[in-house]
């Protein structure tokens, strides 16, 4: 019983300085790139100029190390293009995401500027029934930004109207309401290109919709895919920085879980004998 | 030198995350107090957001500007009173209507959307000439989709005995659904590990520095 507690305790300390010491000493394992997230980044430089983007934060603080790489990434990517992003939630707390991300990117474009290059509408109850709502009638939904000014005093919205205006939506979520109902409603209904980022644990439930049918442009599951995504634009960041540090701890899971089997299996044996 | 509340912020942050961690030795009451007050700030924080940013804005704030416009406004707001006689056992049945009112929309909504999506787009996808040429891999990856996908379904046809060719098929699926389960164990695994680079992050990027700065000061 004393071994089984020690070799546990092992186990945590290992994890704990497989995950510490890569991020003090980075070794810059390689990135590899896949054909989902590359979907991704395909669907948001082959747009049209000016696009108009809804960006839709569907996740809370507990998804962030996952999810607001990909959001800063997905932002710069957008601002690079000159696309008109129009930033909304399914989950309360995906409204401070979004203004934590702007916030980040602000950093590198002090001049990124509210209602001309992206506005927040904030949060909004009722997941699929909202989104079937916004595909007839946006504005119905959304009569104002998060701040409770007018969207028909927002330059950047004008003529938009419904999911119909809308070139393409990206959904960073990490449950439900999120990105499921974007491709059911903005996909499967209304026609859109859908793409985003999901947590890892959700990304095997969400990897089927990118599929023959389109349902899903592309999918960024994890932190993996963010730092493929950070490579793909050029741009390092925290998730690029977590590359290592999550490589090592998988080897140390990986050679534990081999370890384990091996003992399994010798004291399956001398049980036998 | 960060304000008060920053510092408070950040040493608050470190506590909260050595008490959540410390469940790694035994449960104790760090691991507790902190278990709480997440479960409180979040029904807390629930119960204000959506009084002051779904209530007020979509039913009070309707109804005392222009009543006569949005009179049909009352309905839902009746139905939500209705929701609170769950608090006395006498009055909990009349929950019951906008509870029920509440699946039978939502079925019927996701019914039809859940059907175009996960039935026929899904079976849609499936059926693809899975050779592309020039393409090995594709072709491969293709094959494996519509294989895992046909001995899949088998191995849930419970109506024939699984044995012989169809159970041959059926265990083909197995593998295909333990191979499945793995890369989702895999995807988990990753998704804990990312959770705790996010923290091993605050507190080497965040707390350390902040750490470090208060030390310096104490000595200078």
């Amino acid at each position: 019983m004393k071994k089984i507690e020690t070799t546990r305790w092992l186990l945590y300390v290992l994890i704990f300085l497989s995950v510490l010491l890569p991020l003090i000493f980075q070794i810059n394992l390689p990135i590899t790139e896949t054909k989902v997230a590359r979907g991704v980044y395909n669907l948001i430089e082959d747009a049209n100029e000016n696009a108009n983007v809804i960006i839709s934060f569907d996740y809370d603080p507990s998804s962030k190390p996952e999810l607001q790489p990909m959001a800063v990434s997905v932002i710069r990517h957008c601002l690079r293009r000159n696309y008109n992003m129009i930033f909304t939630a399914l989950w309360p707390m995906g409204v401070q995401m979004a203004s934590g991300a702007v916030e980040t990117v602000r950093k590198d474009n002090p001049h990124l500027e509210y209602g001309t290059q992206y506005v927040n509408l904030g949060y909004k109850a009722g997941g699929m029934v909202t989104l079937q709502k916004m595909g007839k009638d946006l504005r119905d939904v959304f009569p104002a930004d998060m701040s409770g000014t007018s969207i028909d005093s927002l330059a950047l919205l004008d003529g938009i109207n419904s999911l119909n205006d809308i070139d393409f939506i990206i959904s960073l979520s990490a449950g439900v309401p999120g990105i499921k109902e974007w491709i059911m409603v903005g996909h499967d209904k209304y026609g859109r290109s859908v793409a985003g980022g999901t947590t890892a644990v959700t990304a095997p439930n969400i990897l089927p919709y990118v599929n023959d049918q389109n349902q899903l442009s592309g999918l960024l599951g994890g932190l993996k895919a963010a730092a493929e995504y950070e490579k793909m634009t050029g741009a390092s960041g925290t998730a690029t920085a977590g590359m290592d540090a999550q490589s090592i701890a998988h080897l140390v899971i990986i050679i534990f879980v081999i370890l384990g089997n091996v003992r399994y299996h010798i004291n399956k044996k001398r049980g036998e004998e | 030198m960060a304000g008060f509340m920053t510092v408070f912020g950040i040493w608050l942050g470190f506590f909260l995350t050595m008490a959540i961690y410390s469940f790694l030795y035994k449960d104790n009451p760090f691991y507790k107090v902190a278990e709480q007050i997440f479960i409180g700030l979040s029904a807390g924080y629930w119960f204000v957001y959506t009084i002051y940013n779904i209530l007020i804005p979509n039913l009070f704030n309707k109804l005392a500007e222009a009543p006569s416009k949005h009179y049909l406004l009352i309905i839902p707001g009746i139905l939500g009173l209705l929701m609170l006689t769950q608090l006395t056992p006498k009055s909990a049945w009349l929950s019951r209507y906008p509870i029920s009112l509440m699946i039978g929309t939502t079925a019927g909504i996701g019914m039809v959307r859940y059907l175009s999506s996960d039935v026929i787009k899904q079976a849609t996808a499936t059926m693809i000439n899975p050779f592309v040429a020039g393409d090995f891999w594709s072709t491969i990856g293709n094959l494996m989709l519509v294989t895992g996908t046909l001995t899949g379904i088998v191995y849930f046809f419970f109506s024939k005995k699984h044995e012989g060719v169809f159970g041959g098929v059926a265990k083909t699926g197995v593998y295909f659904l333990m191979i499945s389960f793995g890369a989702a164990f895999g995807y988990t695994a990753m998704a804990r590990i990312s959770l705790l680079i996010g923290r091993v992050m605050f507190l080497k990027d965040i707390w350390f520095v902040n750490l470090t700065e208060l030390i310096a000061k104490l000595f200078t």
